[in-house]
């Protein structure tokens, strides 16, 4: 994203503050419960369009945003990375016109006729098959929550708000067959240790997976929060690789290839490593958490009570618990969790928290029911032992603490050094 | 693998394939050879068993590299302009390929991946166009422009290709076996 369409963006989120403030104001002198009655010149008209698929109020502004580095669309009409309001979000779920959207190298979407798209499955296998999108939606279901987490959601000290930080993570309702039934169906041969998945679109983006991550949770689907996949994300069927980086949820799927080993393809090669832990640490996600409320470019009108909001995660399982600390990371409480934590789900939590007006800093951390637990950029450096003149790099996939500084005049900040 | 390359049409114009094991919910059915030859893009990356037939060269590849367009976005020698760099970079200790750069053609332990890359994802916008022969001539013309062959007029095809030995071969890590609710790395706390 370029600094002219941050500073346009921040412009437009500063004018929109404004009119809040107005609008609070505003209701301060009425006096009044509603604050609004509505006339017949605020009323929505119904319309056949309407009636057929609602929409959201126009006074709800919240958008994505081109991230990474390029624009999307660029001037060819290609989308690369798009980043997910998070800070605007309620709850687990991300609103599918919301999602985040990572591409390979910039993409195009493919416009594809679900009647005429077929999920071939071949390789070492008995039986190869050919399913039309008819024939899985007879097979068996499952219907769960997974967050879905580019392996490029890496924080900076430029980032201004957490959508900047953080907002190449979403989570869905997903729906569609386990990847096990299709290959049990098909009959896996001994030996056929891995998996090549892999869409339709112009670069036929492939992605190898491990065999025993592919039988143990592994979803072909065809259902995201309700409704079809939308076609940003793979529609009609996409693979859901469960806490694994974003890349290996391969969209537009259409061939799953059993194989021997890892086939390095395409989109394999950017994990290519030389060092073994830098490669063990880039495939799945790690315990991670980030406070959405207060978070960076957001303003705290004055002292006094503000429930601490945010969203935590581990491609490891479920989250067992998230600590918040509003010193810095000196010292931590339990946030509470809402919900039951669904594994490699994204979790809400929050924690009660008066502001005294001081100067201070938030972090949240997480901790997931395997025992791994989020660190801060100063833990990595320290247990990789990086030289500590230089700014902490973390290896692998970034799940570092995001710590947020809220100055005395309730400006909040990113603080990563 | 190559006993099921051959075997696969045969067993298929038997019907026998359904026999092997049985299906539980007895959907989908099988493709024909044909479909899955035409859709079957996937080359393993150390034998190369996928590659279909074809040859080319560095000096071939050297003209379809202008006359393709790649050099319109890496540069006419591979520099890098609006695409990435595929040329690997002088640097003051050359005996560490990893000190090149992310650059496909000389970082891959194994020539195969530079074609499949190439095979799939160039060029942008006419992804799929290339004839095997103009894949193997660029794949060598990148092995040529990286020093990992030498001869321009050395011919590339599916037999010898994977036996290209690049500087990486047996210098890259291994992605650990991924297992259901176990940490990502042994000991490491995070």
């Amino acid at each position: 994203m370029g600094s002219d369409s941050r500073k346009s963006d921040r412009r437009e989120f500063l004018k929109q503050g404004a009119a809040l403030a107005g609008a609070a104001a505003l209701g301060a002198t009425a006096k009044s419960a509603s604050g609004q009655l509505p006339g017949p010149e605020s009323q929505l008209r119904g319309t056949p369009e309407l009636v057929a698929y609602g929409k959201r109020s126009r006074f709800v502004t919240s958008k994505r945003i081109p991230h990474g580095g390029r624009p999307s669309p660029d001037s060819f009409g290609l989308d690369f990375h798009i980043a997910t309001p998070l800070q605007d979000h309620f709850g687990v779920i991300t609103p599918t016109s919301l999602h985040y959207v990572g591409t390979t190298r910039g993409s195009f979407v493919p416009d594809i006729d679900p009647a005429k798209h077929r999920l071939m499955i071949h390789g070492m296998v008995d039986n190869p098959l050919v399913f039309t999108l008819d024939e899985l939606k007879r097979l068996p279901s499952v219907t769960r929550l997974h967050f879905i987490e580019c392996a490029g959601n890496r924080a900076n000290r430029r980032h201004v708000t957490v959508q900047e930080t953080h907002g190449m993570t979403s989570c869905a309702e997903w729906t569609g067959v386990l990847l096990s039934t299709l290959l049990e169906e098909a009959g896996v041969q001994d030996g056929g240790n891995w998996i090549v998945a892999e869409g339709v679109e112009e670069v036929k983006g492939a992605s190898s997976i491990p065999m025993t991550k592919a039988m143990a949770d592994c979803i072909v689907c065809y259902g995201m929060n309700g409704e079809p996949v939308r076609p940003q994300q793979g529609f009609p069927l996409r693979l859901i690789v469960p806490g694994g980086e974003g890349i290996l949820h391969v969209k537009w799927l259409r061939r799953i290839k059993v194989v021997d080993q890892f086939y390095m393809t395409y989109n394999d090669y950017g994990h290519l490593r030389q060092d073994p832990a830098d490669a063990a640490l880039s495939l799945q996600i790690g315990p991670k958490s980030v406070i959405t409320y207060p978070s960076g470019g957001q303003h705290l009108p004055g002292p006094g009570f503000y429930e601490v909001r945010g969203l935590a995660w581990s491609g490891g399982g479920k989250v067992a618990r998230v600590e918040v600390s509003t010193d810095g990371g000196q010292s931590w409480f339990d946030a509470d969790l809402r919900g039951e934590p669904q594994p490699m789900a994204h979790t809400a939590f929050s924690f009660n928290w008066t502001w005294d007006g001081q100067p201070c800093e938030l972090q949240s951390r997480c901790i997931d029911e395997i025992g791994q637990i989020q660190p801060s950029r100063q833990q990595v450096a320290e247990f990789w032992d990086q030289p500590a003149d230089q700014p902490p790099r973390v290896k692998g996939q970034d799940n570092s603490i995001q710590p947020w500084r809220i100055d005395s005049d309730g400006g909040v900040h990113n603080a990563i050094a | 693998m190559p006993l099921l390359k051959f075997l696969l049409p045969l067993l298929m114009l038997l019907g026998v394939s359904a026999q092997a094991q049985s299906p539980t919910y007895g959907l989908g059915r099988a493709p024909t050879a044909e479909e899955i030859a035409a859709w079957d893009i996937a080359i393993s990356p150390i034998t190369g068993e996928e590659l279909p037939a074809g040859s080319g060269t560095a000096n071939l590849g050297s003209e379809l590299f202008l006359s393709k367009g790649c050099a319109g976005c890496h540069g006419t020698d591979g520099e890098g302009r609006m695409a990435p760099r595929l040329m690997k970079r002088d640097i003051a200790q050359p005996d560490d390929p990893w000190q090149w750069g992310r650059i496909l053609p000389i970082r891959s332990p194994y020539a195969p991946v530079v074609w499949d890359y190439i095979n799939r994802g160039m060029p942008l916008g006419a992804e799929g166009t290339l004839t095997p022969d103009e894949v193997y001539s660029l794949t060598a013309f990148l092995l040529w422009v990286n020093g990992v062959i030498d001869d321009d007029q050395m011919e590339l095809n599916e037999e010898n290709l994977p036996k290209i030995q690049m500087p990486n071969r047996d210098n890259w890590a291994e992605l650990p076996e991924w297992l259901p609710g176990q940490p990502r790395l042994k000991g490491y706390p995070y």
